[in-house]
């Protein structure tokens, strides 16, 4: 599967650089051989230090990444004829890129080797919520030469020709700690507390934390104008709260909670107006506000059903086509069946991420798995929903796609723990303890992942 | 702690079904109106990096072409002789769009005209780059080169026309501009060259001959003449001599040209009329015709009509509203609401050289595929019959009349001409706005091989003195002259 990954993302290539260049540079030969070799190292790291490990998770993240190398690459080239405001010139991203592969692979690797049980993180689940805060606030709070402000949003952190965004690790961070802390806490949700309008309210105090880390973090996303990576975080401490604590009212009480923030934001905020104008009618303002979302809806509508095939279309026209919208461009040259294809990828990913943490047998790994593969099918929700006018756009990056090294850094570590939660649900019984296992539970959720056309 | 994580992945993949959904809505469902909306520039810029078909003149000469470069944009569009032939050809630009024959004839230069439809079919199976096709005008380049020539100095224009088919063999207009610049792949050389052009007040983008109307003063008494002529009036019939008249019901004096006498002062005949151009004479006669026989005439050289396209679309002439007796004198005059276009003059000149049979201007000869085999061919087209032959004949007399009563310079030996001049006055202040200068004509009179308008605005550097005899009859004589020398 990985080879087949590997034989669909070189190809791809070949054509980005035929309809571009119209010859081969030696440049392909020499992301080809970067892309191959990585997987190949990543492939035997798995082999290696979680040898049970689900074997589809990784080439979809191969064949995901292996295609933003691509796509990025190719907005490259269409960007290298582009004249910039004041004669700059377009600094590729490509190798950058790679590099970040790379390097997002190392930390994979160690991840996977150092952790050799996932369990152990729930030990460290306050310090990861607390490391996770610091890192959220941490460019905030920062002077502006090493946090600078980008694109109105203040969350990165730049050394020098690097540049990070630790919110992205953050929010593995304190997916940790709120797993963890769920799991001690569970027994006492469900019993100690009062009943009020046929809600079991637990105890303040065991409450409170939970609503504490989950306020400041979501406040702090809010306040750096980081909009995607909020409704991220809520939307996945959300799922957590729910699968921990089995009851449906603490959705419907979040989804009160997000109308009434989601409100608040609007009448508060004017990024957030312009972002909702946009959504209702971004014909309303074509060549100023609107213009990103129209520019990626006539990619998307000049892409139809076929595509104007790989190097075919005008990602130039699209501003942050490597980032945000990548998968406007992925639309315009691979079709409505490309951009399906990739959204069935990330259902694969996500479904057996899932289904991982139903097979696993330690309720933190349940939880863990459960929020990370949600993570990841919430995220496409919103960055493809925003791109296709489903929702409003919040900017956020789509995983494993999207130009960016703290995204890369941070998805590779999240499929690692998928990894390693989906080593210890399908090893074999080493403990002799017989508990009746669920292949019932199995079976139906193969009937899922099988589900969308 | 499943059941809750099975509903989860039951929201997971109603959001990607959501997702898909709304993608096949903005991907299938309202793809094409995304993909044709005008602010799209995605089909327009895939047009533009296709090799676009050429434009020839009818000799064969290239006026805009394609070259191969080495840009996103794989080719660069080039006009020879970009200025002279710019008002045909147009320009073709990636911020502005096209004007001219390059905008009129797009579908059929991108390629995606339905004329070239089977070869579409046969590039889409043998892989082939999808070309244009060509465009063979009527255009005689030589000739518009000499128009274009002939214009330097003065704002105005050239049109001239083969008589017996229509076709347009000059259509030439000053101050022109350089449509290279526009096609430059170098976004700020365009910018800068539009910013010019739009700037100038002398208009250089206007194409005259089509674009703009002028008052045609007393080129306009060619009009009253056919219309007297289809009454029963002959070249000998007794008109109004006098060499001024007041406005019915108004003090206001129409007199003639320097206020000389016509015939004798009180009578003339209708060729002399024509030949000194005398004011009162066509005041009074077309008073005496009435609107609906002014209009009908006019029609029929096909002055009102709406929707002319040579295929550059061609502002409507007019002959106003003609609403009360004075205003009818000074129609008959030309002045007043009437507004002509160059071309529409010509084409009046023209008919009267065929016979009084008015054909379809027209610039495209032919329509060929990129491999230059010909599509399809313009087939002279006749519109009208405008007025009786012998009528035609009896106006080409008194045209060569008129031609002899003429001044200015530039006279050809052994070409009979048969013209009328026009000098038209507008504005605001018409004693001291400098007067457009106008010369129709056609020769050889006795079997025409070319139609002509000229306009000069504003008299060129004459001034207040400006005549179209003095200002335009050299410069359409001298056009005549290298048209009939020249073959």
């Amino acid at each position: 599967m990985l080879a087949f990954a590997a034989v669909l993302v070189t190809g791809a290539l070949i054509l980005v650089e035929a309809n571009q260049e119209q010859e081969l540079s030696l440049s392909i030969l020499w992301l080809g051989l970067a892309y191959l070799g990585l997987l190949t190292v990543a492939h035997l790291a798995v082999r290696t230090w979680a040898p049970y490990a689900d074997p589809v998770i990784l080439p979809c993240v191969a064949l995901l990444n292996g295609l933003g190398l691509v796509m990025i690459h190719r907005i490259d080239l269409a960007m290298a004829d582009v004249k910039l405001p004041g004669n700059q010139v377009w600094s590729p991203a490509a190798p950058k890129q790679v590099l970040w592969t790379a390097m997002a692979l190392v930390l994979f690797c160690t991840v996977l080797k150092v952790l050799s049980d996932h369990r152990t993180l729930a030990r460290y689940g306050y310090t990861a919520g607390l490391l996770g805060l610091v890192a959220l606030v941490l460019p905030g709070v920062l002077p502006s030469f090493i946090a600078p402000e980008i694109n109105g949003a203040k969350i990165w952190l730049s050394f020098g020709a690097f540049s990070i965004q630790p919110g992205e690790f953050a929010k593995i961070l304190l997916m940790v700690f709120f797993a963890a802390f769920l799991v001690s806490k569970r027994d006492l949700f469900t019993i100690a507390g009062r009943r009020v309008l046929g809600l079991d309210l637990p105890r303040a105090r065991d409450l409170g934390p939970l609503i504490a880390a989950w306020a400041v973090g979501v406040s702090i996303m809010v306040l750096q104008k980081d909009l995607g990576s909020s409704l991220l975080f809520f939307g996945i401490v959300l799922v957590l709260l729910y699968v921990a604590t089995e009851r449906a009212a603490w959705v419907v009480l979040g989804v009160l909670m997000f109308c009434v923030g989601a409100f608040v934001a609007w009448k508060l905020f004017g990024h957030v107006q312009i972002r909702v104008q946009n959504w209702l009618d971004p014909f309303a303002d074509p060549s100023g506000a609107g213009y990103q979302i129209v520019q990626s809806l006539f990619g998307l509508g000049t892409g139809a059903l076929f595509g104007a095939g790989l190097g075919g279309g005008r990602p130039d026209q699209i501003p942050e086509a490597n980032t945000d919208f990548i998968t406007a461009v992925i639309g315009e040259e691979l079709g409505f069946v490309g951009l399906a294809a990739v959204l069935l990828i990330y259902t694969v990913l996500a479904m057996r991420g899932l289904r991982n943490a139903l097979a696993v047998r330690d309720t933190f790994g349940k939880l863990l798995g459960g929020g990370l593969a949600f993570a990841v099918a919430f995220q496409i929700f919103i960055v493809v929903g925003g791109v296709t006018k489903l929702i409003p756009m919040t900017g956020i990056t789509a995983p494993f796609l999207s130009k960016g090294g703290s995204s890369l850094l941070a998805n590779y570590i999240l499929v690692a723990l998928l990894l390693r939660i989906s080593d210890a649900a399908r090893a074999p019984k080493t403990t002799p303890k017989p508990r009746p296992q669920q292949p019932a539970i199995a079976d139906q959720f193969t009937v899922m992942v099988e589900r969308p056309k | 702690m499943n059941t809750p994580l099975r509903r989860i992945g039951l929201a997971m993949m109603a959001m990607m079904l959501l997702l898909l959904g709304n993608a096949t809505y903005v991907q299938v469902i309202k793809a094409d109106d995304y993909r044709k909306d005008p602010l799209n520039r995605r089909v327009i810029l895939d047009q533009y990096s296709r090799e676009r078909g050429q434009i020839i003149a009818a000799d064969g000469t290239p006026l805009a072409s394609v070259q191969r470069v080495d840009d996103r944009l794989k080719y660069l569009r080039t006009y020879a002789n970009g200025p002279a032939f710019a008002p045909v050809t147009g320009y073709f630009s990636t911020l502005y769009g096209a004007g001219g024959m390059e905008r009129a004839e797009d579908d059929l230069l991108n390629g995606s005209d339905d004329r070239l439809f089977a070869r579409r079919v046969s590039d889409l199976i043998t892989g082939r780059d999808p070309k244009g096709g060509s465009l063979q005008l009527t255009i005689d380049a030589k000739l518009q080169q000499a128009a274009f020539e002939r214009l330097q100095g003065v704002t105005g224009t050239v049109v001239a026309i083969r008589p017996q088919t229509g076709e347009i063999l000059a259509m030439a207009s000053t101050p022109s501009y350089d449509p290279n610049v526009l096609a430059s792949h170098d976004v700020d050389v365009q910018e800068e060259a539009w910013a010019g052009y739009d700037a100038d007040k002398s208009k250089p983008m206007l194409n005259r001959a089509v674009h703009e109307n002028y008052p045609p003063g007393s080129t306009f008494k060619l009009v009253v003449t056919a219309a007297a002529l289809a009454e029963g009036k002959t070249k000998d019939s007794e008109v109004d001599g006098r060499p001024v008249i007041t406005l019915p019901g108004t003090n206001t004096p129409l007199p003639n040209f320097n206020d000389t006498n016509c015939g004798n002062g009180v009578t003339a005949s209708l060729q002399e009329a024509l030949a000194k151009s005398c004011n009162t004479a066509f005041a009074v006669l077309a008073a005496e015709l009435g609107a609906d026989k002014l209009r009908d005439q006019a029609a029929k050289f096909g002055i009102g009509e709406q929707d002319l396209s040579i295929p550059l679309s061609v502002v409507p002439s007019t002959l106003g509203p003609m609403s009360d007796k004075p205003s009818i004198y000074q129609t008959g005059i030309g002045q007043k609401d009437v507004r002509v276009t160059p071309l529409v003059n010509a084409v009046m000149a023209a008919t009267v050289a065929n016979g009084g049979v008015r054909m379809q201007p027209h610039l495209v000869g032919k329509i060929l595929a990129p491999d230059l085999q010909v599509i399809s061919e313009t087939k002279p087209d006749e519109v009208d019959e405008a007025m009786d032959p012998e009528h035609a004949q009896a106006l080409r007399d008194m045209m060569i009349a008129s031609e002899n009563n003429t001044g200015g310079g530039g006279k050809l030996s052994g070409v009979t001409i048969a013209s009328k001049t026009g000098t038209a006055e507008h504005g605001e202040n018409v004693r001291s706005t400098n007067p457009h200068a106008w010369y129709v004509a056609f020769a050889p009179a006795e079997k025409p091989e070319i139609a002509i308008a000229v306009i000069v605005e504003n008299g060129g550097q004459q001034g207040l003195a400006a005549t179209g005899g003095r200002v335009a009859a050299p410069i359409g004589r001298a056009v005549i002259g290298a048209y009939l020398g020249g073959r």
